[in-house]
């Protein structure tokens, strides 16, 4: 896995309102790197899934908590690093969304949205609490972010 | 986020703009539905034609108020879905479960 600076930090309470913070984030440093607004949208939405999974799962929906949001952009790939402060879980016991017995249950696509967008969806779980999942997904574009003339639409 | 009701006959028809997003758009669909079941609305078409956004916890309100329509004997469908929304209900299968229409006219003329 690559270590790469990260090119954006963001540490944000955990309300959902938040999560179009991180989205517009997210989007602005993939416009920069020129990437298209199909691959911006999808990488967009499964952030937001990671974040929202944060915000409920993780912290409680308790403000007081934050999610933190790294982006990373190495060779031909960015990757998306989002951290909360909850207990963690066992992603193998998440249902399959795709089941014919789920299929009409309203929850439980979260992960099954990011594995479903990007390249690679890992978790990782510290000793002392906290979950971090990790969102890959390659682009075309293997340059770091353009200045900020790009960022204008 | 902006949800519009107006009435086609006997189908009640609801136009939703924005983002089905967790937090608001979620929640906004699924008080918008039951206001219409409330009023005693019975067969449902939600017209997606104005949304760029729908993630995990707008999927899932779809599917609640297919649900909670159809076991007042009513139905829901879908209208006008952006490339995006067909994406995903492509990806979550649940292309399988709506029933989804191009126009509206077919969509109303459906119900019958």
């Amino acid at each position: 896995m690559p270590v790469a600076e990260p090119e954006a930090y963001l540490a944000v309470a955990s309300r959902f309102e938040n999560i179009e913070l991180v989205q517009a984030v997210v989007e602005d440093l993939l416009r920069r790197l020129e990437l298209g607004e199909d691959d911006r949208h999808w990488i967009g939405l499964a952030v937001r899934e990671a974040v929202a999974n944060a915000i409920k799962h993780g912290n409680g929906s308790d403000p007081s908590k934050q999610v933190e949001v790294e982006v990373r952009v190495d060779d031909g790939a960015v990757e998306v690093a989002v951290r909360d402060e909850g207990q963690g879980f066992d992603p193998a016991t998440v249902a399959d969304p795709l089941a014919p017995e789920n299929l009409l249950r309203p929850g439980g696509r979260g992960i099954f949205y990011m594995r479903s967008l990007m390249d690679n969806v890992e978790y990782r779980f510290g000793a002392g609490g906290g979950t971090e999942v990790v969102l890959r997904k390659r682009i075309k574009a293997a340059s770091a972010p353009r200045g900020e003339e790009e960022t204008r639409t | 986020m902006n949800i519009r009701q107006r009435q086609v006959g006997d189908v009640t028809v609801l136009d939703v703009t924005g983002k089905i997003t967790i937090g608001v758009g979620d929640v906004a669909i699924r008080d918008a539905v039951q206001v219409a079941l409330g009023g005693g609305a019975r067969d449902i078409l939600l017209n997606l034609q104005g949304v760029t956004t729908i993630d995990s916890a707008g999927v899932g309100e779809l599917v609640s108020a297919y649900t909670s329509v159809a076991h007042r004997g009513g139905k829901l469908k879908l209208v006008g879905l952006p490339p995006k929304v067909n994406d995903i209900l492509q990806i979550t299968q649940l292309i399988t479960v709506f029933e989804v229409y191009d126009d509206e006219a077919s969509a109303v003329a459906s119900f019958k």
